[in-house]
C-alpha cells in the first residue's frame, strides 16, 4: 500500500517534468531546425540569456525542413531554416512569420591532401551531378571524386542544389549522405578525394576550401556580391511573436544581434 | 474461500490482461503503419514500389529495389562473416571450454549484446571505414557495404553464439558417448555426429541473427553511405560489390522520416511494412525451427 503510493507520486512526478509544452512560457525559447543556423542560435540565445537572467534557450538541429515543419505544427518557438521558404510551405502554415536573420555563403570543401585549389561554375555542377568523376578531369590527380552531400530535407542542400545545379539535374545517387553541416565536415576531413558543400559558418582548418570562378569563399566576397552561393537564414515563429519571443527575434536582428552573426562568418543583414 | 476464488480470478485476469496488451500492441503498430502506408500502395502500386530503382522523393519517385538489395546484402555479409566466427563460440563454449574458461568468455560474449548500437556504428566510422578504404578498389571510400557487414556480423555474433550453444547442449549425451565409444575423435564427434543433431537449432540461430541484422538502423546508418544508387562492383569483380556504398531498408526510414511530407510520409510507412513482413516471416520461422529441434529426435 506504501508501496504503491509512493510509486504513483513518483510517475506523477516524472510526468510533470515532462510536460512542459512547447509555448513560450515567460522565460522559455525552444529553437529547432536548421544545422546552419545551430551555431549561430546557440550564441545569440548564450548572448541573450546572459543580457536577461531566467530565461532558457534551448536549440536542436534536425535540418530546415524538420524546422520548418515542426514550428508548422507549433512544437516549438523558433523554427530556423537555410533557404527561401517555398510557397507550398506558406500555403500549408498559413500562420507561420519569417524573419530573415542573416545570410551565409555555401563553400565547396575538399580534403586537405586535394591539390584542386579553383573551379568554375559548371564543374562544381558536373562534380556534384556525377558527369565528373575523375579529379584529373579538372586538374587534380588520378583519383575518383567521394561525393559528400546532405539529406534532402537539409535548406544547404535545397540552397546548393537552387544555385549551382540546373534545374532538373540531381545530386549523384553515388553521394555519400550525412545529416548536418558538422558530419560533412569531418567526412571530408577523413576521407580523401573528398568533394562537399557546407556553410561558412563551419569552416575551419580541418579542410581546404575551393574558389569558384576564381573567388575564395569569404564572407567579405560574399557580401560584396562576388561569391556565387549565397542564401537567407530565417528564423520562422508561429503567429507574431510576443513577450520574450518577440524581444529575442529584436535582438537578433538588431545591432547587438548582428555584430555576433558578423563575427561568426555569416553576412549581417543590416 | 468465496474471497479466495475471487481474488484468484481477479489474478488471472490481470495476468491475461498483461499477455493480450503484448498481442494488443503489435496488432495496433501493424495495423497503423498498414493504415499509413495503404496511400503510398494505392498510388505508387506494389510492385512498382517493391521493382522500382530509383528513390527520388522530390520528383516522386519510390522504387524500394536499391534498399532491398542493400538490406539483403549487408545481412548476407553479415552471416558470412559472423557465422563461423559465432558457431566456433558456440561450439567452443558447449562442448570444449573448461569451467574458468566458460567463466570468461561467456560474460564477453553477453556484454557484445549489451554495447548500445550508436556505439557500435562509432566503432565503425573511427577504426572500420579507414581500414576498408585502404583497399584499393575504384570508388572506394571505406563507407559501403563490408564495413556495415563487419559491423553488423559483430553485433549478431552473441545472439548466434548462445543460441548455438544451447542447441548443442540440447543433444543428448548418448550420442556423444556411442561415438566416442565407436572411436571418434572429439572433433569428428563433433562434425559428423552433434552438429547434424543440433542442426534445427543451430538453424533458427541462423534466423534470429538474420532477423536481428534486418532490423539495425543507426549503426547502419553511420557505416554504409545512404547512397540511393543500386549497390554494384562498379566495373570492378562482383566481390567488390561489398565495396559499394548502400542503403538499408531501415536506414531508409530513419535518414528521411524527420522531414518527409505527404506521399513521401507514406512511402516510408510503405518501407516500413516491408520490414514488417520480413521480420515477421523471419520470426515465424525462427520458431517453426526451434519447437522441431527442442521436440528432439529419437533414433
Amino acid at each position: 500500500m506504501k508501496h504503491a503510493l509512493l510509486t504513483a507520486m513518483a510517475v506523477a512526478a516524472l510526468f510533470a517534468f515532462g510536460a512542459r509544452g512547447s509555448s513560450a512560457s515567460d522565460n522559455e525559447i525552444t529553437i529547432v531546425g536548421s544545422t546552419t543556423v545551430q551555431p549561430l542560435a546557440e550564441l545569440l540565445g548564450n548572448a541573450f540569456e546572459e543580457m536577461h537572467p531566467g530565461v532558457t534557450i534551448t536549440v536542436s538541429g534536425g535540418g530546415s525542413s524538420v524546422g520548418i515543419s515542426t514550428i508548422g505544427a507549433g512544437n516549438c518557438d523558433i523554427g530556423t531554416a537555410s533557404r527561401e521558404i517555398t510557397s507550398d510551405e506558406f500555403s500549408r502554415y498559413p500562420n507561420m512569420k519569417d524573419f530573415v536573420i542573416a545570410r551565409d555563403g555555401i563553400a565547396i570543401i575538399t580534403n586537405t591532401g586535394n591539390t584542386v585549389t579553383n573551379l568554375s561554375k559548371n564543374q562544381v555542377r558536373d562534380i556534384f551531378t556525377g558527369d565528373i568523376t575523375n579529379w584529373s578531369e579538372v586538374g587534380g590527380p588520378n583519383a575518383s571524386i567521394v561525393v559528400v552531400s546532405r539529406e534532402e530535407g537539409s535548406g544547404t542542400r535545397a540552397a546548393f542544389e537552387e544555385m549551382v545545379l540546373a534545374s532538373a539535374a540531381m545530386i549523384t545517387g553515388l553521394a555519400i549522405l550525412q545529416p548536418s553541416n558538422g558530419a560533412v565536415m569531418t567526412t571530408v576531413s577523413t576521407t580523401p578525394n573528398s568533394v562537399g558543400f557546407v556553410s561558412f559558418g563551419y569552416l575551419n582548418d580541418t579542410v581546404k576550401t575551393i574558389a569558384i570562378n576564381g573567388v575564395e569563399p569569404t564572407a567579405a566576397n560574399a557580401s560584396a556580391g562576388r561569391y556565387p552561393i549565397v542564401r537567407p537564414l530565417n528564423m520562422l515563429t508561429d503567429g507574431e511573436p510576443t513577450g520574450v519571443l518577440k524581444d529575442f527575434i529584436d535582438f537578433v536582428m538588431g545591432p547587438q544581434g548582428q555584430a555576433i552573426v558578423s563575427s561568426e562568418g555569416y553576412l549581417s543583414i543590416l | 474461500m468465496l474471497h479466495k476464488r475471487m481474488t484468484d480470478s481477479a489474478m488471472k485476469g490481470l495476468l491475461m490482461a498483461c499477455a493480450l496488451a503484448s498481442v494488443a500492441i503489435v496488432a495496433m503498430i501493424g495495423i497503423f503503419t498498414l493504415r499509413e502506408a495503404m496511400p503510398a500502395f494505392e498510388q505508387i502500386g506494389l510492385w512498382k514500389l517493391l521493382t522500382g530503382t530509383i528513390w527520388r522523393p522530390g520528383p516522386g519517385l519510390f522504387g524500394l529495389l536499391p534498399m532491398i538489395a542493400g538490406s539483403g546484402l549487408v545481412t548476407l555479409g553479415a552471416i558470412v562473416l559472423g557465422l563461423p566466427l559465432a558457431l566456433g563460440c558456440g561450439i567452443f563454449l558447449a562442448e570444449i571450454a573448461p569451467g574458468w574458461v566458460c567463466s570468461i568468455v561467456r560474460p564477453s560474449v553477453e556484454l557484445l549484446a549489451g554495447i548500445p548500437s550508436v556505439v557500435y556504428g562509432l566503432f565503425g566510422m573511427v577504426v572500420l571505414v579507414p581500414f576498408v578504404r585502404s583497399i584499393q578498389f575504384p570508388g572506394n571510400a571505406g563507407f559501403g557495404l563490408l564495413s556495415a557487414s563487419i559491423v553488423l556480423a559483430v553485433m549478431i555474433l552473441p545472439t548466434i553464439a548462445s543460441v548455438s550453444e544451447v542447441a548443442i547442449r540440447a543433444v543428448p549425451d548418448e550420442y556423444r558417448h556411442g561415438a566416442l565409444a565407436l572411436g571418434s575423435t572429439r572433433w569428428e564427434t563433433i562434425r559428423k555426429v552433434i552438429l547434424p543433431a543440433a542442426r534445427s537449432g543451430i538453424l533458427s540461430a541462423v534466423v534470429l541473427g538474420t532477423g536481428r541484422a534486418l532490423g539495425e538502423t543507426i549503426a547502419m546508418i553511420m557505416v554504409i553511405g545512404n547512397s540511393v544508387m543500386m549497390p554494384s562492383a562498379m566495373g570492378g569483380p562482383f566481390p567488390g560489390i561489398f565495396l559499394s556504398r548502400a542503403r538499408t531498408l531501415t536506414g531508409n526510414i530513419a535518414v528521411e522520416i524527420n522531414y518527409a511530407t505527404g506521399l513521401h510520409a507514406h512511402a516510408l510507412f510503405a518501407t516500413g511494412v516491408v520490414l514488417f513482413l520480413l521480420i515477421m516471416i523471419i520470426n515465424s520461422s525462427a520458431r517453426a525451427l526451434m519447437s522441431r529441434s527442442s521436440s528432439g529426435r529419437r533414433g
